[in-house]
Parts: structure tokens; sequence; C-alpha cells
């Protein structure tokens, strides 16, 4: 839509949320803008808050002339919003009541050249930027005949263009083509940017809408766009930009309970949307509400918005399968906003969403029934809503999960409703099978992008500690559930209770084993030490009787002198003449010292 | 420029007029010129002297004229006997004017 050529036109904002972004900036500054539509359409909304906006931002005081309503009733009407209007209208704004009163007799024709010269005055004493001259119609089929008409048009354009505004807002009621307006034609001709506003009634509900239809010198987006009223006052939903430019995150986020998780492949991406489906009573809002509160414990701020059901009433509900909401409620962690879906129209829910979503800033959010609004004006229009709700959840990287309720107990129906399991991320599907007289929850993941997931279909248990997935038994090929599963848990229980029973007594043998064996080995080891301690002892009882035999035999040589001590060295301790004992050795000494006295 | 118009012939703080009106008109707009000519065709013809009419240029006192509760140009106020009453335009149809100011035509 947004070409690249060069802004050529100023413009200056409105501060009015998405218009703005409309028209890639606001209305032309220093130009005339025309807001034509039926009665109710918010045209006198729109002027009344741009004035209002321009103070309260930029401090730039207004002037609104009222031809229509007169500016106590303007006053009273804006009361519902947030602006202070009042306040402001004592010093910031001046209104002035340009309403011909029924009394004044009209006789012949006027002009505005009175009027013009008094707001000259005005706006020089409070120092006016903006002006708006609201109902002009009103004002114009005073004057007669089509040549004052335009000669008046021609008149204020000149007046604004000799004194400089801001911005200058004609409002007009007009309808459809503004033929009923002879000088319709020449008023859009003279203005720089017509917007088109119009309130029309679909399937009883009311529905806004706005349109640039002409922008002079700039681009826009051209298309019809919704329009709601909030505290702060109207606000357009602008369109997403059309390249999708999300960053996709790998960071894993609890889909609420670990078995789930694991089926998923380890949980939900970071950012990614969920869509369950299933018939009423499958437990979605508990499922979400498990998401939910796993958010909350993570400490993220999560939204969980509800449709034609009360939060109160929802957070009760879910406190019977353990799930704990009010706490983060009073924390501040958690947003609960329910809406009735049958009083404003899809596009309106969607304005609502944004505004709930700039306000609490979500990391993660649940709708539940998003299906709800397809209640309120069409199912193409809500099927709109709910791609740019998931696109809008993406843009902010909110892990969103949404229900859907289908009809029909084949998920595959829910492809004509809303249609938005193309574009979810994950696709949990739950539904009821009903076997062996029993209606069982069962839960299949149908998608999950990006990622493993289980093909297993499990069935969903409710607790009071929450939804679970009961362990999986097949049999013939089917996943056994209720009763048939509780039978065969029953059996496998036993089974397994015989088993432990047969590994016990093993076990015990294969110890008593072990220990004998154990007891054998320390006994043979005490041998072994035994053994070796007699060893050592013996060995170096040895060795100190022959030490203690060669030193007598040196003793001996000494006391005899005969040999050369070195022979007795080389002598080994052990070569002594056979026979030789030595017990005989004493003998011997005797006679050796007595031989060593004989000797000269 | 406020021009007070009170009929040269009759002494006016004597006699208290039968009409008393405020004329308000932006002097250079032909529907302000007219709207002067007319009226004074209507005070010659119906009221002959006894009457009091001040003529107020918008363009040098437009916040007087503001506070007076004028909207648009020419415009003509009877102040005086009351109802008061409010005329707009160049006033160029005679009869809603005189029935307007209470005046038997």
């Amino acid at each position: 839509m947004k070409k690249a050529t060069p802004q050529l036109l100023p413009k200056i904002a409105t501060g009015i949320h998405g218009f703005d972004e409309l028209s890639h900036g606001g209305l032309p500054r220093n130009r005339i803008s025309l807001l034509r539509g039926g009665p109710g359409s918010g045209k006198t909304v729109f002027a009344l808050q741009s004035l209002v906006n321009a103070v309260r931002r930029r401090q730039e005081p207004g002037i609104f002339v009222a031809f229509e309503e007169s500016p106590r009733q303007i006053i009273a009407n804006a009361a519902s919003f947030d602006w202070g209007l009042p306040a402001l209208a004592r010093n910031k704004l001046f209104f002035l009541d340009a309403k011909l009163s029924p009394e004044v007799v009209q006789s012949g024709e006027f002009d505005l050249s009175g009027m013009l010269a008094m707001l000259k005055a005005k706006q020089e004493e409070i120092g006016a930027k903006w002006i708006v001259f609201d109902g002009i119609d009103v004002l114009l089929t005073l004057l007669q005949n089509p040549i004052s008409e335009m000669r008046e048009i021609y008149r204020i354009r000149d007046w604004l263009a000799d004194n400089e505004v801001n911005a200058a807002i004609i409002t007009a009621k007009i309808d459809g083509d503004g033929s009923e307006m002879a000088n319709y034609g020449f008023l859009q001709f003279m203005v720089d940017c017509v917007v088109r506003f119009e309130r029309r009634l679909e399937h009883g509900v009311a529905l806004h809408r706005i349109q640039i239809t002409k922008y002079r010198g700039s681009d826009f987006a051209a298309g019809e766009y919704p329009v709601s009223f909030g505290p702060a006052g109207m606000e357009v939903d602008a369109p997403e930009p059309a390249e999708i430019k999300q960053v996709a995150s790998s960071e894993r986020v609890s889909a609420g309970f670990e078995r789930l998780d694991t089926m998923l492949g380890g949980g939900l991406f970071r950012g990614s949307s969920t869509l369950i489906t299933g018939v009423p009573g499958t437990s979605k809002t508990t499922l979400v509400g498990k998401f939910v509160e796993a958010a909350c414990r993570r400490g993220e701020r999560t939204l969980f918005v509800s449709f034609d059901e009360g939060a109160d009433r929802i957070a009760r509900n879910l406190t019977s399968v353990g799930i704990q909401l009010k706490t983060h409620v009073k924390s501040g962690l958690l947003r609960m906003y329910s809406g009735r879906t049958e009083t404003i129209g899809a596009e309106d829910h969607l304005v609502k969403l944004k505004a709930l979503i700039r306000e609490h800033r979500p990391r993660c959010m649940v709708i539940d029934p998003i299906s709800a609004i397809a209640k309120s004006g069409g199912l193409a229009a809500a099927r709109a809503v709910a791609n740019r709700f998931i696109y809008l959840a993406k843009d902010e990287k909110i892990t969103v999960m949404v229900t859907a309720i289908n009809e029909g107990d084949e998920p595959e129906t829910e492809a004509t409703d809303l249609q938005i399991s193309t574009i979810a991320d994950t696709w949990i599907h739950l539904s009821y099978l009903i076997r062996s007289g029993e209606r069982n929850r069962a839960l299949t993941i149908i998608k999950s992008r990006g990622t493993w997931h289980s093909n297993q279909v499990r069935e969903l248990v409710l607790t009071n500690a929450g939804p679970m997935l009961a362990d999986v038994y097949t049999a013939g090929g089917e996943v056994l559930m209720g009763t048939l599963r509780w039978e065969k848990e029953g059996e496998e229980k036993a089974k397994t209770l015989q088993r432990r029973a047969e590994f016990d007594h093993k076990r015990a043998e294969l110890q008593v084993a072990e220990a004998d064996t154990r007891a054998r080995i320390k006994a043979l080891q005490q041998d072994l030490e035994r053994q070796r301690v007699e060893l050592a002892m013996y060995s170096s009882d040895n060795e100190a009787r022959i030490v203690s035999s060669s030193d007598r035999e040196n003793e001996l040589r000494r006391i005899r002198s005969a040999d050369p001590t070195v022979r007795a060295v080389l002598i080994p301790a052990n070569a002594k003449p056979k026979g030789v004992k030595d017990s005989g050795n004493s003998g011997n000494d005797k006679k050796a010292r007595k031989e060593a006295r004989d000797a000269p | 420029m406020r021009r007070k118009k009170t009929p040269d012939k009759s002494p006016a703080s004597a006699v208290t007029p039968a009409v008393v009106m405020r004329l308000y008109v932006v002097n250079s707009a032909p529907n302000s010129v007219r709207a002067v000519t007319n009226l004074a065709a209507i005070c010659e013809e119906h009221l002959k002297d006894n009457f009091k009419l001040e003529i107020i240029d918008v363009l040098e006192y437009p916040l007087r004229a503001l506070a007076d509760g004028v909207l648009v140009t020419p415009s003509l106020t009877k102040v005086s006997p009351s109802p008061a009453a409010r005329i707009v335009g160049n006033l160029s149809d005679k009869s809603s004017v005189l029935h307007a100011l209470g005046i038997r035509g």
C-alpha cells in the first residue's frame, strides 16, 4: 500500500489510534479536511477527539464551531470519554454555539463574514491552532440557494488560508453518495482530505466504519476499517502491515502440564498460537486454564479473555479441577476479561482485544472460545478478525491459546468455521470416544508446526489436581479408555507385582551366594596373611644367624694371627671345611690361643 | 466604527423611541450593505422617527458581537420593546421583518 514516493504533504497527527496509521501521518497540515457520514457515525467524536488530543499532547488550543448541537450537549455526550472536556472547555477549547435558534427569523440572505471575523478575534485571543466546523450542512441549508452555499464555502476556505491553523476540520452530515447535497461535489473538491464515516447494522449489531476517500498529495490505506469507542475515545482498527515480520522463537513454553509438553516434543514455542477444538464439554476451558496457571506460575503476565461466561465463574469452576487463578488475578499478573459477544461486532472485539493487550502487555494469552466472535456481525468478519488476532499476537510475541467449539465430532468440520486451523501453529483436538457404554475424553494433536509431536490419541482425565493424560494402553490397535483402561491397568499392576516378587526372590538368592563367596575369600585372605608373616619371620632369623657366624670366624682369625685378614675375607663364611662343627670351635680356640702365646 | 443612527429631525433624548434596534453588519459585505438600505426604508415607511438604531461593524467589534450572541451577518436584534427578536439576512423580506419587529404593516 505504501509507496516509496517522498512525502510531499506535511501532516499533523490526530492522536486517534489507528487513523494516523491509515492516513500515514494524520490530517493534512494547514489544510481543510472533510469528515462526512450519516448521523451517529462518529464524525463529531473524531473532530472533538482531535482537538482534545491537540490540547493535551501539544498544548495547541482549538475552536469548535457547533452548527448542529449546542456545546452543552456536545460536552455532555463526550462525558463517557476520559478527556476532561469540561475543564478544557474553560480555557483551552472555545466552543461557539453556532446553532441558529428556531426563534430567529430569516429574512433574505446572510453570510459568514461576521462569524469569521468573530472567530478570528477569538483565535487570536486564545492562540487557537485547530478549528472544527461541526455540521456545516445545517448552516448551508439555511443559505437557501446553491450559489450562496458555494460562496460561503469559498469564504471559509479563504478565511482558513488567511488565518493559518494547523488543521481545519469540517464535518457534514452526508449519507451515501452525497447526492442530497447540492454542493457536495464542490465541497469535496475544495478540501484536501475526505474521510467517510459509516454506521450500519449487521445482524442487529451496530458497526462503525471509517474510510479515507480522498487525500490530495498523499497515499493512504484505501480500505474500509472498523471503528470502536472506548474510554479513551474513538479507535480505528488499522490494518497490519502486509509483510509478515515475525521472529520465530525456539524457546519452549509449557502447554500447561508435563505430559502434554512431552506429547508436543517439549512444549509450545514462545509466540506460537495453539488452537484447541472440541465439542462442548470436552474440557477446552480446563486445558487453557491450566496453560494460564502455568504461565502465571512462571511469573509471566497473562490475559484470559472469555466470552459469554463471567470471569469469576470460570475461575471458580477451574478451582474444582485444582487450577487456581484468583491469586494471580489479585497479584495483577493475570487479567481476566469476559465479553458479551452479541452486543458488539466482531471487529469491535478485535479493537477491544488490542486495547487489552496494550493495557496489560501479556506474554501469554487465551481466548475462550474464539468461535464466539462469529456470533456477531457475520462469519466473514469473524473469520477475518480471528486471523488478524492471531497475526497480532504473533507480532506482539504473545504465546496464545484459543479454543473453538465445533459442532460435529470430526475435527475437520472446524475447517468450515473460522478457518483458523490453517494459521494456528498447533492444533489440539478434544473429542469424546464412546466405547463399551462409556464416554471418555480423548486428546489428539492434529498438528504442531516445527516440532516433533506424538501421534497418540490420549485419554484426558480431570483430577482434582488438574487435567492429566492417562497412561496409554492399547489393545487390538485401539487406545483403551475409561474402565477398559482401568481393567487393563489392574491387570498390568498384578503382573508387575508378580514380576517384582520373582525378582525380589532371585535377588535374595544371589545376595546369599555373594555373601558366602565373600566370606570364603575373607578366610583365604587371612590364611594368606598368616603365611606371609611366617615366611617373613623365618627369613630374617636365618639372616641374623649367618651374619653372627661370619663375625666369629673373623675374630678367630684375628686372635690366631695366622692368616692374612684378606684371606679371611676371601673365604666365604659358609666355605668352612666339612666336618668341623660349631661345638668343636671352642676347643680349637683354646688351642689357637695357646699356640699364639707360644709363638716367639 | 460604530454608528449611531438617530434621525436628525427629532430630539431623541426627549421621547422614548418606540423601537430600539441593533444591526450587526460587516460593512464590506454586499448582504450587509443591502440590509442597511432595506432597514432604512422600512424605518422610513413604518416607524417615522420613532426608533433608535445602532449599527455595529463586526469586523471592528468582533468580541462584542460574539458576546451579544451574533452568529451570521447581517443580523438585526430588537432590544425593546419586549419580546426581543432576532432577524438574520439582508432584510429583503419586508413582511417578515415587520412581523418580527411587532409592527403592523
